[in-house]
């Protein structure tokens, strides 16, 4: 039914899409490539059950069932209707109409199949429509309080309006599609929520139920395709990176923050008199200590950043944040990918080459001390986290920055460090007193 | 009270049993010393052949590596590595959460490999082993408790149940804050920030995570990080309510328990 130049429509537009979308995903992994270098293999097996408990069982959202219920709808919606695409791709490419539908054999157990998986998919995409609604006005009328902080001002806000109405618009139009389709063949297919929703257009003439058809068929596709393209702009990437993030996040206890081995060298130099120092290399780049910007992060810090929905479960469960200081670990976590995002097109427009714009990470718009100082290590961001990720990571190599390099110290910390190196204690007391409380 | 340093266990030729670290908090702080003599008086009760380092013993590094200053950090651990390594530490007991992650994960690395236990992990093993038997010296029955997770101890360590379980031996309610186990809400001190002031903001961790409690209306908060304890006494005392209510760490309520010591709730 389609024309060759529908064909060639389809075809283009595809071939576009897929070289606009590899341009924005290879985008993500260049950047994510900036981080250093850090060893997260081996440990296949934990890893894949991380991932498939995580992040195709979704384990840690079901913490929270309202959200949870209703964004395991849109997920699950999201994936089986891929299937139906498959039989729209080959649809577009070879010009045919449900070739799927018409290649199995009447009244066979697979046409069964068929109806059963489309009319399932319908039925399922009823919940996701009253799912994404209410998503919608969680965000927009009810306002969640984690849902309208001060860091989802601006595109934040903007893009999940964009998702969350995308998802309307394709399921709009691949309800129009089915249903039209349904109306035309006077119900022949037998699809379940078209079925009912055909009756809607009773003595619709032919003609215009193909147009209706037609133009949910090309919108829905297009808007798959859109979708694609801005996905790696958007936050809602972690549909994808989720699984990726999931597998590599780390499996040590959470209170666990690792040492740093360069350190470890110089002070066993210190602690042994009759060591000689290894001669110093003059052409060996500075050693710096902690996380300045984005360079000094690890890779995996920068995969979380990307992965990040902007949920603020995070945020929700912060005890700096709920007690109204300025620390939100989701705006670590949206600062980290927002300055990765500038250092990634500043070096896309320099050949590839980093060029020093005199910015970093902490200030500058991003990261403020401030936020920094405010946190406990507490840890209940990356509890709550519902994709692995660790915002305190980021805060910790931030934190060993500005007191390593920088020596930008509140006074009683280093009142507290004197004391330790001094003492063995963060007050001042003398270590020859250290037993004194068995004698009360 | 019977305390032996592991100097003067090395200079008779004996090995003990156990190390137990008593901590920053534990040595120095007036009310966290009583906490320290509590955990003793349990375990002289029992016979535990256990050494402190006493003078030989420094700060873990937690503070000083929390706030970002890792030379700190490790110039302690390795020091205090040297000393455990040097009288060959096997086993180590630690009252204070902070001191017992630290030991535990991040000493290995640095070349101290121990058995590191909480104490609350340690009690409700001696329980578990028939050892500690609560008798009615103190009278719990009819009294509220809620247990204050630290996070060190829960979501760092996912220790919750040994310190509820150690609890649960007395003879009292053991009620839960809104907060509790992996939602538990900070105390407020970790990440050094028990060494310095808030930074600006509506009202203090400490509050909260106190009006919490005190919405449970228990009489006796339980803690088991004597950093805790010092934050919800702070919340108690600065909510105006520290004649109802009592904060005290699970050592000194199961030493009550045992009638090893006195303390009034």
């Amino acid at each position: 039914m389609l024309t060759y130049f529908q064909t060639y429509l389809f075809i283009s537009f595809t071939v576009m899409a897929a070289i606009y979308a590899y341009r924005g995903y290879k985008r993500v992994y260049n950047n994510i490539q900036l981080g250093k270098k850090e060893d997260l293999s081996g440990n296949t097996s934990e890893r894949v059950k991380s991932v498939l408990l995580v992040a195709f069982g979704q384990k840690k959202m079901f913490k929270n069932m309202i959200p949870a219920v209703l964004h395991f709808f849109i997920y699950f919606g999201f994936i089986i209707t891929q299937i139906e695409l498959i039989e729209i791709f080959i649809d577009g490419t070879f010009g045919t109409h449900r070739i799927i539908y018409h290649a199995i054999e009447e009244h066979s157990a697979l046409r069964a199949v068929y109806v059963f998986t489309i009319s399932f998919i319908e039925f399922v995409s009823v919940f996701v429509f009253i799912a994404t609604v209410a998503f919608l006005s969680r965000r927009f009328i009810i306002k969640v309080p984690r849902l309208n902080k001060p860091e989802l001002k601006g595109f934040p806000a903007k893009d999940a309006a964009i998702i969350l109405l995308s998802e309307i618009y394709l399921l709009i139009c691949i309800f129009s599609m089915n249903t039209a389709d349904m109306a035309i063949h006077h119900g022949e297919y037998g699809f379940l929520v078209s079925g009912l929703l055909m009756h809607g257009f009773t003595g619709w003439d032919v003609s215009s139920l193909q147009v209706i058809e037609r133009l949910g068929w090309w919108c829905h596709f297009i808007g798959v395709l859109a979708l694609l393209v801005y996905l790696p702009y958007s936050k809602h990437l972690h549909i994808i990176l989720a699984f990726f993030n999931t597998y590599y996040a780390r499996l040590t206890p959470k209170g666990y923050i690792a040492n740093m081995p360069e350190i470890t060298k110089e002070i066993k130099l210190m602690m042994d008199p009759s060591a000689t120092p290894p001669p110093v290399d003059a052409n060996a780049a500075p050693v710096k200590f902690g996380a300045k910007d984005v360079f000094d992060l690890s890779w995996k810090n920068l995969l979380d950043a990307y992965t990040c929905t902007e949920c603020g479960r995070c945020t929700a469960a912060c005890p700096a944040n709920q007690t109204g200081k300025l620390l939100s670990p989701r705006k670590i976590m949206m600062d980290t990918r927002d300055r990765l995002e500038e250092v990634g097109s500043a070096n896309a427009n320099n050949g590839g080459v980093w060029k020093e714009d005199g910015k970093s990470l902490i200030e500058n718009g991003f990261i403020s001390v401030e936020e920094l100082r405010a946190c406990t290590t507490c840890n209940a961001c990356v509890e709550e986290c519902p994709v692995l990720i660790s915002p305190l990571d980021i805060i910790v190599q931030l934190r060993r920055n500005l007191i390593m390099e920088e020596s930008n110290a509140p006074a009683e910390w280093n009142g507290m460090f004197t004391a330790m190196e001094n003492n063995g204690a963060p007050w001042q007391f003398s270590q020859q007193d250290r037993l004194n409380w068995k004698n009360d | 009270m019977q305390v032996k340093s592991y100097a003067e266990y090395a200079a008779s030729n004996e090995t003990p049993e156990i190390l137990f670290w008593v901590g920053c908090a534990g040595s120095f702080d007036q009310r966290a010393q009583k906490v320290t003599r509590s955990f003793v008086k349990i375990l002289n009760h029992l016979n535990i052949k256990f050494a402190v380092l006493g003078t030989e013993e420094s700060c873990t590094g937690d503070p000083a590596k929390r706030a970002g200053n890792e030379f700190v950090f490790q110039m302690l651990a390795l020091q205090n590595i040297d000393v455990m390594n040097n009288y060959g530490v096997k086993k180590i007991v630690t009252t204070c959460p902070h001191c017992f992650n630290i030991l535990k994960n991040e000493y290995p690395s640095l070349g101290g490999n121990y058995d590191v236990i909480h104490h609350s992990t340690y009690l409700q093993q001696l329980i578990d082993a028939g050892k500690i038997k609560v008798t009615d010296a103190a009278s719990f029955k009819g009294k509220k408790i809620t247990y204050h997770d630290s996070c060190y101890l829960g979501r760092a360590n996912e220790i919750y149940e040994a310190p509820r379980k150690v609890l649960e031996e007395l003879d009292a309610e053991l009620v839960e804050m809104k907060s509790c186990r992996t939602k538990g809400l900070c105390c407020g001190a970790g990440g050094a920030q028990m060494f310095k002031e808030d930074e600006p903001g509506k009202k203090r961790i400490n509050i909260a995570r106190t009006e919490e409690a005190i919405e449970t209306d228990a009489t006796i908060v339980a803690a088991a990080c004597p950093f805790c304890s010092t934050m919800l006494t702070d919340g108690v005392k600065s909510m105006d309510k520290q004649t109802e209510v009592k904060v005290f760490d699970i050592a000194e309520l199961l030493a009550a328990g045992q009638g090893l010591e006195k303390i009034s709730f």
